[in-house]
């Protein structure tokens, strides 16, 4: 055998953020999520942590690779998929994902119908996420403390185990409700143990899902003008306060609805002999395209209008 | 077979070669990976050249990214049949191909008795050959204690 290589005496901590491109991640990052400041910054963090290990590891001074499970916990349309999307670039990219893919699953992908089915459903779902991201979301739902047998026990046990054991070939990131995940957590400490970084989303505010809108609308060439932009507000403000709020997936929703509404608008014009349309007109979303809204309604109460 | 020293079943790739570690059959995996092949794992303990078809352990592989997720079947594999023959085919789904494009043994007994030359005399001084495991001279499933 060889003798072992000593270890270099310094290392370029700049050199592996060039490499890694790390510094383009985090401000795609920043760019692109309006919002979640705390998340940000413990992205931040646990990017410099594992730039930082990386370069311990090049030192010699660490062996074992550190563990990165993580649970995103917060209400729907706050952004958990999409970071996680992003968190398995960063981890691609410093080496501590081989593929950096993510799979996403739910209760339904990893637990069986019968006995004996649990386990090979499990292992399938595991042998595709190895050198990627496991993602499952509302994970909650694999633990069902009032029927003791359900088969979520054994997924949760094998998860557990793969969990521990390729803690390099794998990361597993839980997504949910806040206070569901944390029951689920009270019930299997076994699981809250095993994951290092519990990353809470809080929910938008006014003015960030009215940040989000207009993202959102220049992604499709849309566009808003003063007077639609007012009316937008409105809109957050009155769908914010209505049940089943579902934060930027809600907004998405109204966009979607709005623009089939200005698509109306135009065609019942071009029908009445309105002519041509010029580029100014297809973009723009007028605000009687979002005041038509069923939100608008007094005493609207259901769902998304 | 009879000029075999090491008295090793030499099928597949990698036969004449000491047996791979798990490290080297990751990196064979990520190739055929790489190929886009589908990977499949066989096991048997009837080591004759002739039995083609191994009995499949779970179903072939398909949408597999990386090699961990094999490894990981090839280990539970060789927990469940320590004493088999256990080998790794990537299948090519190529129109044309269709075809397994790499196969080895990634798992066998600690001892392989060989085979016996069978001389059969007919018609005379005609002779006919056949080969014969010495292990499967006793029943599936106890041929390599």
């Amino acid at each position: 055998m060889n003798a072992p290589v000593p270890p270099p005496a310094s290392v370029d901590l700049q050199a592996i953020l060039h490499d890694a491109q790390i510094p383009d991640v985090l401000d795609q990052l920043d760019r692109e999520l309006v919002g979640l400041a705390p998340v940000k910054r413990r992205i931040r963090e646990i990017a410099a942590f594992l730039v930082v290990s990386r370069a311990r590891r090049s030192l010699g001074l660490e062996s074992a690779a550190p563990s990165l499970h993580m649970s995103f916990t917060g209400n729907p349309g706050t952004g958990k998929t999409t970071v996680a999307l992003r968190m398995a670039e960063i981890l691609h990219r410093l080496g501590y994902a081989r593929k950096g893919h993510v799979v996403s699953v739910t209760r339904d992908d990893l637990v069986g119908q019968y006995i004996g089915h649990t386990a090979p459903k499990t292992r399938e779902v595991l042998k595709k996420a190895m050198g990627g991201v496991l993602f499952i979301d509302e994970a909650y739902y694999l633990y069902r403390p009032e029927n003791e047998r359900d088969y979520g026990q054994e997924a949760i046990e094998i998860l557990l185990q793969v969990m521990e054991n390729h803690r390099d070939d794998l990361v597993v990131i839980l997504a949910g409700y806040r206070d569901r995940m944390g029951t689920f957590f009270q019930s299997n400490p076994g699981m809250s143990s095993r994951i290092a970084h519990h990353i809470d989303f809080p929910d938008y505010s006014t003015d960030e899902l009215l940040a989000i809108a207009d993202q959102m609308a220049g992604q499709m060439n849309y566009r808003f003008d003063g007077a639609s932009r007012a009316a937008m507000r409105d809109y957050v403000a009155l769908r914010v306060a209505q049940p089943h709020f579902a934060n930027a997936r809600s907004i998405r929703n109204a966009l979607d609805r709005a623009r089939l509404r200005q698509a109306n608008r135009i065609f019942e014009s071009a029908m009445a002999g309105g002519g041509t349309s010029s580029p100014e007109a297809l973009t723009l979303i007028g605000d009687q395209d979002i005041r038509a809204s069923r939100v608008f309604e007094h005493g609207a109460r259901d769902s998304d209008g | 077979m009879m000029t075999n020293t090491g008295n090793r079943l030499t099928q597949g790739q990698f036969s004449f070669l000491p047996p791979l570690t798990d490290d080297q059959i990751s990196k064979q995996i990520a190739y055929a990976l790489d190929k886009g092949w589908s990977i499949g794992i066989e096991y048997t303990d009837d080591p004759h050249p002739r039995n083609t078809y191994w009995e499949m352990f779970g179903n072939p592989m398909f949408d597999l990214k990386d090699p961990a997720g094999i490894l990981m079947e090839i280990n539970a594999c060789r927990k469940t049949f320590p004493h088999h023959y256990i080998r790794v085919t990537a299948f090519d789904a190529t129109r044309g191909w269709e075809t397994p494009r790499m196969s080895y043994i990634v798992n066998r007994p600690e001892k392989e008795p060989g085979f016996r030359l069978n001389r059969q005399e007919v018609d005379g001084r005609t002779i006919r050959y056949s080969v014969e495991s010495y292990a499967t001279t006793r029943p599936e499933g106890e041929r390599y204690p």
